[in-house]
């Protein structure tokens, strides 16, 4: 009895083993090393940025559908540069973009109010009641359903209830974006700093009663005219930034009658202009010392 | 048509009347433990049906033309583990390599059932109830799908109060624990079925 347990026991233990490991032989998959690498240097937030389901997805898609390496937001160009060294493929490195809510209105002093909303926190349930309980029917209903999809903590409150973006961490995977019913968040690259804030489609008239912030865009199309590059478009009473075109020189918002438009490089830009006045003139001076 | 009839009472026996999880108290730690989604509970059955028709088909075959002609049936518990365990990995290797699409929706969890209870459980049932060869598997079938049933039930139950309003002290797993107890109460009325 003894014998006969331990023998079989034994023996079955020992064919399964065997087994287990003929067939781990096998059935063995071959899993891509590369995948895991790079796997390892996505950042792991699952952000769905790139467009597939989770950072993994992205890594496997790279190695074996000869996806594009760049198309990782939060991971930025460093993740671009170490996937191109395992892959060996040249890095084609993609701008960084930054968020841009295209509105100037939404805090608690500076939006006209149908009716004070106190029903469920989202703005995609705010602007269902009767058109949203801001008087513009384009502008931030601020219920923050974009700072509650941000995965970065990019996105701040200020104590007027604005929504202000921290452009060091905002990593551009655009979550907020889509988070937004108005689609008032949009992608752009950093390098591009002048904005239109305003997204209101109404008649010029009409946006100037409601927009709170009295910054609403009126359709006036001085912008458009005034622009060097012919960057800024007029779509249905409202000017839109081509930012292919656009090279930052505040011409537009110099002459918006409403500061719709967002210049912050005018202070720096005057200050290289005196600078140059002050070289000039001394350059001048120098050349009247010298004759 | 007799069969029929049997294998009928069979299918009542195993899914409502004597349920793995609620009547017979086997299998708790996944019925709690993967009941929060309707989908991974619904893979997590799936795999179950899966393995416990395997495990009833061979821990059938082990007992009766190894153990009995030995006379060594107290074996028994640690023989089918050791089957039930082997066989679980050496299926997941299986289907990785021949059915990738199956190996992703049921990959996760197939490890997590090789030393399940309910699994050891159905296999030492067929044992003792003396069923036949292919009633130990239909009987695997059976309980595997009673499994299934009450854990995509306890999903769907679970996903509707996550967005219930309850006493803090409530949330998440005292009322899991008080609407498991609920759903047992409920099968026991399945008890008074007999054909």
């Amino acid at each position: 009895m003894l014998l006969y347990s331990m023998i079989t026991l034994g023996a079955l233990g020992l064919i399964y083993g065997l087994g287990l490991a003929f067939a781990s032989r096998k059935f063995h998959v071959k899993i891509d090393p590369k995948i895991e690498k790079i796997n390892k240097i996505l950042p792991g937030v699952n952000c769905g940025a790139c467009g597939y389901p989770g950072c993994s997805a992205y890594a496997e898609a790279v190695v074996s559908k000869d996806e594009e390496i760049n198309l990782c937001a939060p991971g930025g160009n460093d993740v671009v540069k170490h996937i191109s060294e395992i892959l060996g493929i040249k890095a084609t490195a993609s701008e960084r973009k930054i968020a841009v809510i295209h509105c100037q209105s939404g805090g608690k002093d500076n939006t006209f109010l149908r009716y004070e909303y106190q029903g469920i926190s989202t703005c995609k349930a705010a602007i269902l009641v009767s058109g949203g309980p801001n008087f513009c029917n384009y502008g931030c209903v601020f219920q923050y359903d974009c700072v509650k999809a941000c995965n970065f903590d990019a996105m701040l409150i200020d104590d007027n209830g604005m929504i202000q973006i921290d452009k060091d961490k905002c990593t551009g995977c655009g979550a907020c974006a889509k988070a937004c019913p108005r689609n008032l968040i949009e992608l752009v690259s950093e390098k591009k700093r002048v904005h239109i804030l305003c997204s209101s489609h109404d008649k010029g008239a009409e946006s100037r009663k409601r927009c709170g912030n009295k910054t609403a865009c009126i359709g006036c199309s001085i912008c458009e005219k005034k622009c060097p590059k012919d960057a800024i478009e007029m779509v249905d009473n409202l000017a839109v930034i081509n930012y292919d075109k656009c090279i930052n020189c505040g011409i537009c918002a110099d002459n918006c009658p409403t500061n719709a438009i967002f210049d912050p490089l005018k202070e720096v830009r005057a200050k290289k202009k005196a600078e140059a006045k002050k070289k000039a003139a001394a350059a001048k001076k120098q050349a009247e010392q010298k004759s | 048509m007799d069969f029929l009839t049997q294998i009928f009472a069979l299918a009542i026996a195993a899914i409502f009347v004597q349920n793995f999880v609620l009547a017979r108290f086997l299998g708790l730690c996944p019925y709690i433990g993967v009941s929060k989604k309707l989908d991974s509970a619904l893979g997590m059955g799936m795999a179950v049906i899966f393995v416990m028709t395997m495990a009833s088909t061979f821990t059938w075959l082990i007992h009766n033309y190894l153990l009995v002609p030995l006379n060594i049936e107290f074996l028994q518990t640690i023989a089918f583990i050791l089957t039930i365990a082997s066989l679980v990995q050496l299926v997941e290797m299986v289907i990785q390599k021949m059915a990738p699409a199956l190996y992703k929706a049921l990959g996760v969890f197939l490890p997590l059932i090789t030393t399940n209870c309910a699994v050891l459980g159905v296999a030492i049932l067929n044992i003792n109830e003396e069923y036949s060869f292919i009633f130990s598997i239909l009987n695997g079938l059976f309980a595997g799908l009673g499994f299934t049933l009450v854990l995509v039930l306890m999903a769907g139950i679970r996903e509707r109060l996550e967005r219930a309003e309850l006493p803090k002290s409530m949330k998440g797993m005292p009322i899991a624990m008080i609407v498991a107890g609920c759903m047992a109460l409920a099968f026991l009325g399945f008890s008074g079925l007999k054909f």
